[in-house]
């Protein structure tokens, strides 16, 4: 089977500023794979790479096994990106509204099914906020907002979801809910890709990480991972690492 | 996953009460059966304006000059009940379709441009088709063609926004800057070319910088009737991807929706929106047809659906008003049909219960 996404030495710059070098990985069905690194040191970016917002200066990005540029399957992933999450927005679009997004690589131009109505509801009940559907998605709090874009991604049965840091203005206890929410979806089979600047919690729920600054310095399981030199290398010998300190 | 494995009383009522809104369950049904009451009104009005522009167009014709005919009578008999000089002269007709059409279709698009941060867009481009108003007016100065003054203000327009869409991809944003100075450089080179052209040409352009009724021709209106019917049938097939754009570009991106087509054609219906509803609401006032009905709309709307829904009526509500206060009074339809929005704006804020929404523009 292919990988959900395999990156071959892909390299971008923001003008003369490197941001992503020669970086090489692949992502297989199921894993939980946790980005991290510090401040500037090009997740958002990697991620963008993956996901085609991006196009690499060079080397190449497949997605579902085609090549990023080609591939057309946009149901399949679902993206929370970081500006969603901070956005409190002004929008009146309800959180109904909002999840049924998900629905609208599916159906185009057609009018929506009621298939795709019990879907969005069967999502909401999934994330837990069935209650909130009327609701709009600017009154929400930090924490029910992010279930609600889990919920769209859900909604266009999505293989990948992909966050970037999605806990960011998110209370302590709704976040342990979060990513309690994120393990059962992984133990569903969904891939998740997870860029998360609090380094205890990608070690505590990721099965593998990437750990980047511009250049890959660690690529593989948590365990080793935490027994490997990745961390200082990368965030250097300074030791301006975000503590785990919930 | 069919409806028939959960055949439950749950699902059965769901469906039952799912109405336009989506699965609005707690909310209330009767404001939304008002609402869609009001616009089925409008949009009798709207195909009753359709109606008469097609009907003068081709009052030649054997049929359709008996039902002008009819028209004409209405309006008479119109005018006589209300005590008033209006409804006779086909000039007004003219000008109260284009208003009424307006009403419609300025507010759908703003919908979407005000929630993408693009209301200043509408301001610019309606700076653009100023200038070429300016130049259709020196091109039938030189040619001596004597075309509408308003295809070569729709062209311009329309190149305007390609070229706001242009500066969009290259640099990411909607920036301010290349943005005013897209605005400012249109004005300017219609000032300039307005003034080089005086001694070639008569037309006043006061008319077109604040709006008048008279100022609305016959091709104008026939212009603004197409136009409409294009916009209208834009937005209802594009509802939901222009939705996605707006809520969440990125997202829509990674779905692999044409973000930047879907962009493109939301700056192109704006030129047009633009460039239709500048003949009533003159260019300087344009833009507030695009932006105050949908603010107003967003303080007491619970969903993007009913968002658009009370813009609409919302904005149609002030043309009216305003055509009202203005043909009462004599003065200028632009800023009547304005300051009818913002009292509605205001009072949107009165009866809200979220407080002032604040809303950004660029």
């Amino acid at each position: 089977m292919n990988p959900v996404i395999s990156l071959d030495s892909v390299t971008f710059a923001y003008g003369e500023t490197p941001a992503v070098s020669d970086i090489s990985l692949d992502v297989e069905a199921g894993e939980f794979l946790g980005l991290i690194g510090p401040n500037g040191s090009g997740k958002t970016t990697l991620l963008h790479l993956m996901l085609g917002l991006h196009e690499p200066d060079s080397g190449s990005v497949e997605l579902f096994g085609e090549p990023v540029g080609e591939f057309d399957d946009g149901h399949r992933i679902g993206y929370v990106s970081q500006q969603s999450t901070a956005q409190s927005g002004s929008m009146p679009v309800t959180v109904q509204e909002n999840v049924t997004m998900g629905r609208f690589a599916h159906v185009g131009h057609s009018r929506l099914s009621p298939h795709d109505y019990e879907t969005v509801d069967e999502a909401l009940e999934t994330v837990g906020i069935a209650d909130l559907a009327d609701r709009r998605m600017s009154d929400l709090s930090g924490g029910q907002r992010q279930r609600a874009y889990i919920a769209r991604a859900l909604a266009s049965e999505a293989d990948l979801l992909a966050l970037d840091e999605p806990t960011v203005g998110v209370d302590a206890e709704s976040r342990d809910a979060f990513y309690q929410l994120l393990d059962d979806l992984n133990a569903d089979g969904i891939t998740i890709i997870l860029i998360e600047h609090d380094i205890g919690v990608v070690t505590d729920r990721a099965n593998r990480i990437a750990c980047i600054n511009t250049e890959l310095f660690h690529h593989g399981d948590t365990e080793s991972f935490v027994d490997s030199e990745a961390l200082t290398e990368a965030y250097g010998v300074s030791g301006r690492v975000v503590h785990h300190d919930h | 996953m069919s409806t028939d494995t959960q055949p439950t009383d749950s699902t059965a009522a769901d469906s039952t009460n799912r109405g336009p809104l989506g699965r609005l369950r707690t909310r209330g049904t009767t404001r939304e059966t008002v609402e869609l009451a009001a616009l089925g009104v409008i949009s009798l009005l709207a195909v009753v304006m359709l109606g008469f522009i097609g009907l003068y167009w081709l009052r030649d014709l054997p049929y359709a000059s008996t039902a002008y005919e009819q028209f004409r009578i209405a309006g008479r008999l119109l005018d006589f009940y209300l005590g008033t000089n209006v409804f006779k002269h086909p000039f007004m007709w003219q000008s109260l379709s284009t208003g009424v059409l307006i009403g419609i279709v300025a507010p759908l698009v703003g919908s979407f441009l005000v929630h993408r941060e693009m209301a200043l867009i509408g301001e610019t481009l309606a700076h653009a088709a100023f200038a070429g108003v300016a130049v259709s007016l020196l091109f039938n100065a030189v040619t001596g063609w004597d075309g509408s003054l308003l295809f070569g203000a729709l062209i311009v327009g329309v190149i305007g926004a390609l070229g706001v869409q242009w500066l969009a991809d290259r640099t990411d944003t909607y920036g301010d800057v290349p943005i005013a100075i897209m605005l400012s450089g249109s004005f300017a080179l219609g000032t300039l070319l307005i003034s080089y052209g005086r001694g070639l040409t008569g037309i006043s352009i006061e008319g077109y910088l604040f709006g008048s009724l008279a100022v609305v021709t016959v091709d104008g209106a026939r212009m603004m009737a197409i136009l409409s019917v294009l916009v209208v049938a834009g937005v209802l097939f594009n509802y939901k991807q222009l939705l996605f754009i707006t809520f969440d570009e990125q997202a829509a991106r990674v779905a692999q929706l044409p973000v930047n087509s879907y962009n493109t054609l939301l700056v192109v219906m704006t030129a047009v929106v633009v460039v239709g509803a500048m003949q009533v609401l003159g260019i300087i006032l344009v833009a507030a047809m695009l932006v105050v009905p949908v603010a107003a709309a967003s303080q007491i709307a619970v969903s993007f659906r009913e968002t658009m829904y009370l813009s609409v009526i919302l904005g149609e509500v002030a043309i009216l008003a305003g055509f009202a206060f203005s043909i009462a009074m004599s003065l200028p339809s632009g800023g009547s049909i304005v300051m009818a929005a913002i009292v509605l704006y205001l009072g949107s804020i009165a009866v809200s219960k979220n407080g002032i929404t604040a809303l950004s523009t660029r």
